[in-house]
C-alpha cells in the first residue's frame, strides 16, 4: 500500500506516521537487495518450484558448484606453476582462491549472497 | 551373472569416415553420433510435423510443441528479460537437445549422449564462448565490469576480482559436470539394481522373493530418473538464460 504513494508526494505528508512508513519502506527495499534469499517463493518464476522440487537435484547444484572452483583454482595455479616454475606457490594460492570462489559460487546459487552488480537490475536470476 | 554397469557408456566404431581425419587419427561414425543423429531427427520431427496444420484448437502434438516453446520463452524472459529473447532459438534447440538425448537414453539398450562429458562439456563451452564474445561485442571493455563488484573496499577490491574471475572461469565446469554426472549416476544405480534383480532371480526361489526388492526400486528409481531428465535438461537451459544475462546486462 506505501507503493501507491510516490516519492514526492511524502514531502507534503508531514506527519509522524508518513515519515515512519517511508522509512520503513526504503528499509524494506534495502533489505530486499542485501537479502534476496529472504523473498517468498511466490516471488519466483515457477523456475523455482520446479528446481526446489527436487532436493536431490538441489544438493547436486550446490555440490557441483563447489567442486569447480576448487578444480578450476587448482588447475589454473597448477599452470602457473608449470609455466612460471614458481612451484608450488601457485598451487597453494590458487587453490585457496579457488576455494573461496567455490564458496562463493554455491552461495550465489543458494540465494544467501547478492552476485555481481547485474543482479541488482534482476532480483530474480538470483535464486538460483 | 555378471552384470558391468559401465558397459552402457561405451562407444563403439560403427561406420569409418575416411575423408576426415583430425590430427592423424580417422574419424569414425559412432553410436554417440547416431544418437545424436537420432535426437536431432525427433527434435525436427515434433516440431515440423507440429507446426505444419496450425490449427486454432492445438492438436496434441502442435500442444506439445507450443507447450515447450512457451516454456522456454518463460524461462528465458524470466531470467534474461526481453532482451534475452534474440537468444531464445539458441536456449530452445539446446533445451530440446538435452531433453531428447536424456529422455532417449532412458529407453534400455539405447545410448544417452549427455552421459559423455566431451558432450556436456562441448555445450557448456559453447555457452561459456557465446557470453564471452557476446559481453565484449555488445559491452566493450564495460563486460569487465561484470568481475568488480560494487561497495567492496580498496585493500581487498584485487583479491576479490580474482576470486570473481575463478568463479566466472568455473561456471562451464559445474555447468557441463552436472548434466554429465546426473545422467551416469542415475543410468549406473539403475544398471546395479537391475543387476541384483538378475543375480537374485538366478538364485533359486528364495532368490526370486528377494528379486522382488530390487524390482520395485528399478520402477521407482525410472520414474526419479524421468524427473531427473527433464529437471537436468530445465536446468541447463535456466542456466545458460542466467549466463547470458551476463552478457546482456553486465553491471553498471
Amino acid at each position: 500500500m506505501s507503493d501507491a504513494r510516490d516519492n514526492g508526494e511524502h514531502d507534503r505528508l508531514q506527519t509522524d506516521e508518513a515519515a515512519l512508513s517511508a522509512r520503513l519502506r526504503r528499509l524494506n527495499e534495502g533489505l530486499g537487495h542485501a537479502r534476496p534469499g529472504a523473498r517468498p517463493p511466490s516471488d519466483g518464476d515457477g523456475a523455482d518450484r520446479a528446481t526446489t522440487a527436487s532436493g536431490y537435484a538441489k544438493g547436486f547444484r550446490l555440490s557441483s558448484e563447489l567442486v569447480a572452483g576448487v578444480v578450476v583454482g587448482a588447475g589454473i595455479g597448477w599452470l602457473l606453476d608449470r609455466w612460471l616454475g614458481i612451484s608450488p606457490w601457485g598451487l597453494i594460492v590458487f587453490l585457496l582462491l579457488g576455494f573461496a570462489a567455490g564458496v562463493l559460487n554455491v552461495m550465489r546459487s543458494a540465494g544467501l549472497v547478492a552476485g555481481t552488480a547485474l543482479d541488482e537490475t534482476n532480483p530474480r536470476q538470483r535464486d538460483r | 551373472m555378471q552384470v558391468d554397469p559401465i558397459h552402457q557408456f561405451q562407444i563403439h566404431d560403427m561406420v569409418p569416415l575416411p575423408m576426415l581425419s583430425v590430427g592423424g587419427h580417422p574419424l569414425w561414425f559412432t553410436n554417440s553420433a547416431l544418437f545424436m543423429f537420432i535426437i536431432v531427427g525427433l527434435v525436427s520431427a515434433l516440431l515440423i510435423g507440429a507446426t505444419r496444420r496450425r490449427a486454432v484448437v492445438p492438436g496434441r502434438l502442435q500442444s506439445a510443441a507450443e507447450m515447450s516453446y512457451e516454456f522456454v520463452a518463460n524461462t528465458v524472459r524470466a531470467s534474461a528479460g526481453n532482451e534475452g529473447m534474440k537468444f531464445f532459438p539458441f536456449v530452445f534447440t539446446l533445451f530440446m537437445f538435452v531433453l531428447f538425448a536424456n529422455l532417449i537414453g532412458l529407453i534400455p539398450y539405447s545410448f544417452t549422449v549427455t552421459s559423455q562429458l566431451i558432450v556436456t562439456a562441448t555445450l557448456a563451452l559453447l555457452v561459456f564462448f557465446i557470453v564471452v564474445g557476446y559481453g565484449f561485442w555488445k559491452n566493450g571493455l564495460h563486460f569487465l565490469n561484470l568481475f568488480v563488484p560494487k561497495g567492496v573496499p580498496k585493500l581487498i577490491l584485487p583479491a576479490i576480482v580474482v576470486i570473481e574471475i575463478l568463479s566466472f572461469l568455473s561456471r562451464p565446469v559445474s555447468h557441463s559436470v552436472r548434466l554429465f554426472a546426473n545422467m551416469l549416476a542415475g543410468h549406473i544405480t539403475l544398471q546395479v539394481f537391475a543387476g541384483f534383480i538378475i543375480m537374485l532371480g538366478s538364485a533359486g526361489i528364495l532368490g526370486i522373493f528377494g528379486a522382488t526388492l530390487p524390482f520395485i526400486m528399478v520402477v521407482l528409481l525410472t520414474a526419479l530418473e524421468l524427473l531427473v531428465a527433464f529437471l537436468q535438461a530445465y536446468v541447463f537451459a535456466i542456466l545458460t538464460c542466467i549466463y547470458l544475462n551476463d552478457a546482456i546486462h553486465p553491471g553498471h
